[in-house]
């Protein structure tokens, strides 16, 4: 039975009330990063502790990617777009929604982990993304 | 430090050649800014070339080729600015006295469609976050959301570059384009149109610099990178994404060659900028100083940057009729701006022009501006202050 695996480790985590980016958080400056990385790439301090943020999010800019960019391995076309996380953490990410109409500065979006493609071996891969909340 | 100067420049037009190698074009070029400079073999001390992906010892195989090889030679790669680079390089060595004369020449062979780069790692290509040309448009929306530019604007743009190009053979595109065409051409991603968009191709440029004076003097050439914070939170650093209040590359280096050449944007006869798309156009002139922040709309709907304009802004058709070699774009500026500051730019001339400004910013993030200055007496002094009367 194929199972499943993350796109890349150490981006996210599934907890019991959805996803969270695995964000890093500076001991000397306080500044947030992704993806969680040993140095701050604010201030140079080494001894940044791994923070977990989302899944509310708030949608900055926003386009539609309509043709295949290389190397991508989900479907087209697909929403892109800069989504801000508590802690003014700003994150480049695919979106769910890829019609604009539907989308608009400052709308609620969550953090979704979900299936972008499949291995050979059937195995599902797992990236996340934002989807607008409802209105 | 001493005085620096154009002593000869170089050209392989952009487009596409399919017949011809990457050190073909090279060759092309550097041979070209060597006859233009009168150097002769053995007439120069070293060699700096730009090029993002020639591969392993690009400049080398070139000067190689043309028996040529011998002198220190260094290949710089610094995204859009490669060129920039080499040509801050060379312009150091010559400064400081370490050389008399060094060559900087740029080469690419870009490939087709949508650019794979490295610079990203394969999980972001696999997740579609390499693509190049969203990130574009989210600069593009960035400026529309934040100032009153809008969509005519950008196809205006476009239009003015096109019209320059018009009058230049070494650009790809010779045409003139309407903004209603360029508005009606497809959309590549939201708000930007495939008019909107340079291409990128192939073209080298070469520049030869020297101690010895010559009518065209290097008044500045700086280079600078993104600060830490001017690149999202994600840190995928791309210019005109920057976070609040932190100054961005081409901000820096503008202020810091203005502060070299001792003159402020108001001036400049003529500016060669980055227009990778018509925002950034827009982006990079009010990054300048070349109109007010967030004053770019009104700045293109007042005609700013046409030919008749106070400030022509890249009277060679940009990047976006040219297209974008990356290792050679910045030197293809140079040999422009060099050709107009002689008076040699036939009908692309920019009347009087004796102060102008070259701007290349890219992937990296990082950003050079070059300032030139027709020096009137040549050979008296060195080392003097600019003294340039007020653009009128």
């Amino acid at each position: 039975m194929p199972g499943t695996r993350a796109i890349t480790e150490g981006l996210f985590v599934i907890e019991g009330d959805g996803p969270r980016l695995l964000a890093g958080r500076c001991a000397a400056c306080g500044k947030l990063h992704f993806p969680a990385a040993p140095v701050c790439p604010y201030c140079g301090a080494d001894g940044a502790l791994e923070t977990r943020v989302g899944p509310a999010a708030r949608l900055c800019l926003y386009t539609a990617v309509l043709s295949r960019p290389p190397g991508y391995r989900g479907e087209v076309p697909y929403g892109f777009g800069v989504a801000e996380l508590e802690g003014g953490l700003r994150v480049i990410a695919r979106l769910t929604e890829s019609r604009l109409e539907r989308l608009r500065p400052g709308l609620a979006l969550s953090l979704v982990v979900e299936p972008l493609c499949t291995d050979d071996d059937g195995t599902a891969v797992l990236s996340y993304a934002f989807r607008p909340e409802e209105a | 430090m001493r005085p620096v100067y154009v002593a000869g420049v170089g050209l392989h037009p952009f487009g596409r050649f399919a017949e011809k190698s990457l050190t073909a074009l090279g060759t092309h070029a550097v041979r070209a800014a060597l006859a233009d400079a009168g150097v002769e073999r053995g007439g120069f001390g070293a060699a700096f070339c730009g090029s993002v992906y020639g591969g392993v010892a690009a400049g080398h195989k070139v000067l190689t080729a043309l028996g040529l090889s011998g002198v220190p030679i260094v290949n710089v790669e610094a995204g859009c600015a490669s060129g920039g680079a080499a040509l801050a390089l060379g312009a150091t060595a010559v400064a400081s006295g370490r050389h008399d004369v060094v060559l900087a020449f740029g080469l690419e062979k870009m490939p087709r469609g949508i650019i794979r780069s490295s610079f990203f790692e394969p999980w972001r290509e696999e997740a579609g976050l390499a693509a190049t040309p969203a990130y574009f448009a989210l600069r593009a929306q960035r400026l529309m959301l934040e100032s009153d530019v809008r969509l005519e604007d950008l196809a205006r743009v476009s239009a003015k570059n096109h019209l320059h190009g018009v009058a230049n053979p070494y650009a790809m595109y010779r045409k003139a384009l309407s903004v209603e065409e360029i508005l009606a051409s497809p959309v590549v991603c939201e708000p930007l149109r495939l008019l909107m968009l340079c291409a990128p191709n192939e073209g080298a440029a070469a520049v030869v610099l020297s101690a010895g004076p010559t009518p065209v003097r290097v008044a500045a050439a700086a280079l600078r990178s993104h600060h830490a914070g001017s690149v999202l939170g994600e840190h995928t650093p791309l210019s005109g994404l920057a976070d609040d209040g932190v100054p961005t590359p081409t901000e820096m280096a503008a202020a810091d060659a203005y502060a070299e050449a001792g003159l402020g944007p108001g001036d400049l006869h003529l500016v060669e900028l980055q227009d990778t798309d018509a925002a950034r156009e827009i982006l990079s002139a009010e990054e300048l100083g070349l109109c007010a922040k967030r004053g770019g709309g009104r700045w293109v709907r007042d005609g700013g940057g046409e030919m008749a304009s106070r400030l022509p802004v890249n009277p060679s058709g940009g990047l976006l009729s040219k297209g974008e070699p990356l290792g050679a774009s910045a030197l293809g500026q140079i040999a422009e701006l060099t050709w107009q500051l002689r008076g040699a730019a036939g009908p692309r001339q920019v009347p009087g022009a004796q102060v102008a400004l070259a701007h290349t910013v890219g992937r990296g993030a990082n950003a050079c501006v070059v300032i030139l200055i027709a020096d009137p007496r040549p050979g008296l002094g060195s080392g003097r202050t600019a003294r340039v009367p007020p653009g009128g």
